[in-house]
């Protein structure tokens, strides 16, 4: 059990954009700190001198040649998709 | 029933016929909760194509359901969450699409964990799916429908996902047969992102010969997935006898339902009997699986989540005033208490002065755990074990308890972490009559011989 506490909740919350509600906060407190606990079991194996795996079928920089595809979907149909839509583009709330 | 029943349905009455039927027999059982809509108007209209010989094709008329991660016409695609109740793509997954260039008719999208971040699909944002065998258990997950509608013979075979034990599982908890092919096998293209190095698409069906099928149209290398590998998956008519078996001892210990494995050593003498060897090996690394795993599949799909923002598609809260309060409640609300949880541990992980200790350390660990699966290989042809240590547990058991849950994916992640092609073929029934399955792995791109082997020993 890693002792997280609430305002390490709120941190995380923040950086994943997540606006959480009073209840939630002190359920997740207890849950990350479970899950956090036990995926520590591996500061115990010596991984000196290993390279990290990122990927496994050793495909890399696959190119493709530089033309536009026409997989048939318009803009205006993905500008259906957004909640908010104005002149062509997504509306979005004031930034500044 | 299997692919080869439903076309000879077909060629007796119609496709009309086969795919009204199974839609009748959707919702005739609809409170096992296994499908979240149906496509039932594009469903007949493909249907009677298919009677006038407009569309035509190896699965000419045969019904299917997709996972709802899954893109497709018809009805939205939701990945059961709410972030996206309401989202009509505007395209089709690339295995969709090859099936439906086979003539297949997909009739309805199945229920799963939302987002696939679960093992029992009781995480999806519209109820949980009940098993096929016994409804007051789970279905498993995050497959859970997709294995439930095969196994109730809604329809012969259903698509699926799997990061981290989420086709093997389920199908095991519902005694159907599940495919996780090699990763980079079957195109992802379409198919809603939770970890990238891990996710792969595969097939539910009733028997390995009905995988091996399905497997062959959709697997193939696609320009709109640059990971795709090239063509390789070809079904083998059989597997040479002398077959070299290694059975992780590290899956058949205490821990583990005695029915459980009391059929998997059944299934090591059926192998026997067709004249394979089986040996007893030590997976060492399989110890930590678990927690590679945990670390690496959350810190990647905080990632791939982060995509969720309420203004290009999907839910949006109407509580924000700000910016930043709309990314924050429109994320809220449209994910479920698993995804935000796993989201945060990915921050938790990724953040400075922690990834070195978690996800450096992870992704070294996962190189221990390959290299012991690739000692293996050099001795042996496939490895075997159970798919999960017990039969469907009751809804409702694990909830409270992440980590218990966790524990269900014990024996399936090993494989995904290495990109191994895994299958989970039915073995038996527990004594009281759950399915059990056994697990086969293989090394890379052995998936056809995987499934040879499972056919040899099949219904025997």
């Amino acid at each position: 059990m890693t002792e997280i506490t609430r305002d390490d909740v709120l941190r995380l919350a923040q950086l994943s954009s997540l606006e959480l509600s009073e209840a939630e906060i002190d359920k997740l407190r207890v849950d990350i700190g479970s899950i956090l606990g036990y995926v520590q079991q591996l500061a115990k194996l010596d991984t000196q001198g290993v390279e990290p795996t990122y990927q496994v079928t050793g495909l890399e920089n696959v190119w493709r040649d530089d033309e536009v595809v026409d997989y048939g979907i318009s803009r205006e149909q993905l500008l259906t998709l957004a909640p908010e839509a104005k002149d062509n583009q997504v509306k979005v709330p004031k930034v500044l | 029933m299997t692919i080869s029943e439903v076309k000879d349905k077909i060629k007796q009455s119609s496709a009309r016929q086969v795919v009204e039927e199974s839609i009748e027999l959707a919702k005739k059982y609809s409170d096992y909760n296994a499908l979240l809509s149906l496509t039932e108007e594009r469903a007949l209209q493909r249907a009677e194509d298919v009677d006038s010989g407009k569309i035509t094709g190896k699965l000419a008329g045969v019904p299917y359901v997709v996972k709802d991660n899954f893109l497709s016409f018809g009805s939205p695609s939701t990945a059961a969450s709410h972030m996206l109740e309401t989202f009509n793509a505007p395209l089709q997954a690339t295995a969709v699409e090859r099936l439906e260039a086979e003539g297949a008719i997909c009739i309805g999208k199945a229920n799963l964990d939302a987002f696939a971040h679960g093992g029992s699909t009781e995480n999806s944002a519209f109820g949980p799916t009940k098993n096929a065998i016994n409804p007051a258990c789970v279905a498993g997950g995050s497959s859970g429908g997709s294995a439930v509608v095969t196994a109730l013979n809604i329809v012969p075979f259903a698509l699926g996902s799997d990061t981290g034990g989420s086709i093997r599982q389920p199908a095991s908890y519902n005694g159907v047969v599940g495919v996780k092919p090699t990763y980079g096998t079957v195109s992802r293209y379409g198919v809603v992102a939770m970890a990238s190095s891990t996710d792969t698409i595969g097939s539910l069906t009733t028997n390995v010969e009905d995988a091996e099928m399905v497997m062959s149209i959709i697997a193939g290398r696609d320009a709109r997935d640059m990971t795709t590998l090239t063509d390789y998956f070809m079904p083998l008519d059989a597997v040479k006898p002398n077959q070299k078996i290694g059975l992780i001892k590290d899956f058949m210990t205490d821990g583990v339902e005695p029915d459980v494995r009391q059929k998997i050593r059944e299934y090591v003498t059926k192998l026997e009997a067709a004249g394979h060897i089986v040996e007893e090996v030590s997976l060492p690394m399989a110890e930590y699986a678990l927690a590679i795993y945990y670390i690496i599949v959350p810190a990647e799909l905080s990632s791939n989540l982060a995509r969720y923002d309420g203004l290009r598609y999907g839910h949006q809260t109407n509580k924000a005033k700000t910016l930043v309060e709309l990314y924050g409640l429109t994320r809220n609300e449209g994910f479920e208490t698993e995804n935000k949880r796993r989201i945060m541990i990915g921050s938790y992980v990724l953040s400075s002065g922690f990834f070195d200790a978690y996800y450096l350390q992870a992704q070294k660990a996962r190189t221990l755990l390959i290299n012991e699966f690739n000692n293996l290989f050099t001795k042996y042809d496939a490895l075997i074990g159970p798919v999960a240590p017990s039969t469907a547990f009751r809804l409702g058991e694990n909830t409270s308890d992440p980590i218990k849950m966790y524990l269900e994916d014990i024996m399936t992640v090993p494989a995904s972490l290495a990109g191994l092609p895994a299958i989970s073929v039915p073995a038996g029934k527990s004594s009281d009559g759950m399915p059990i399955g056994v697990q086969i792995i293989g090394p890379s791109k052995s998936d056809a011989k995987l499934l040879a082997l499972a056919r040899s020993v099949e219904n025997k």
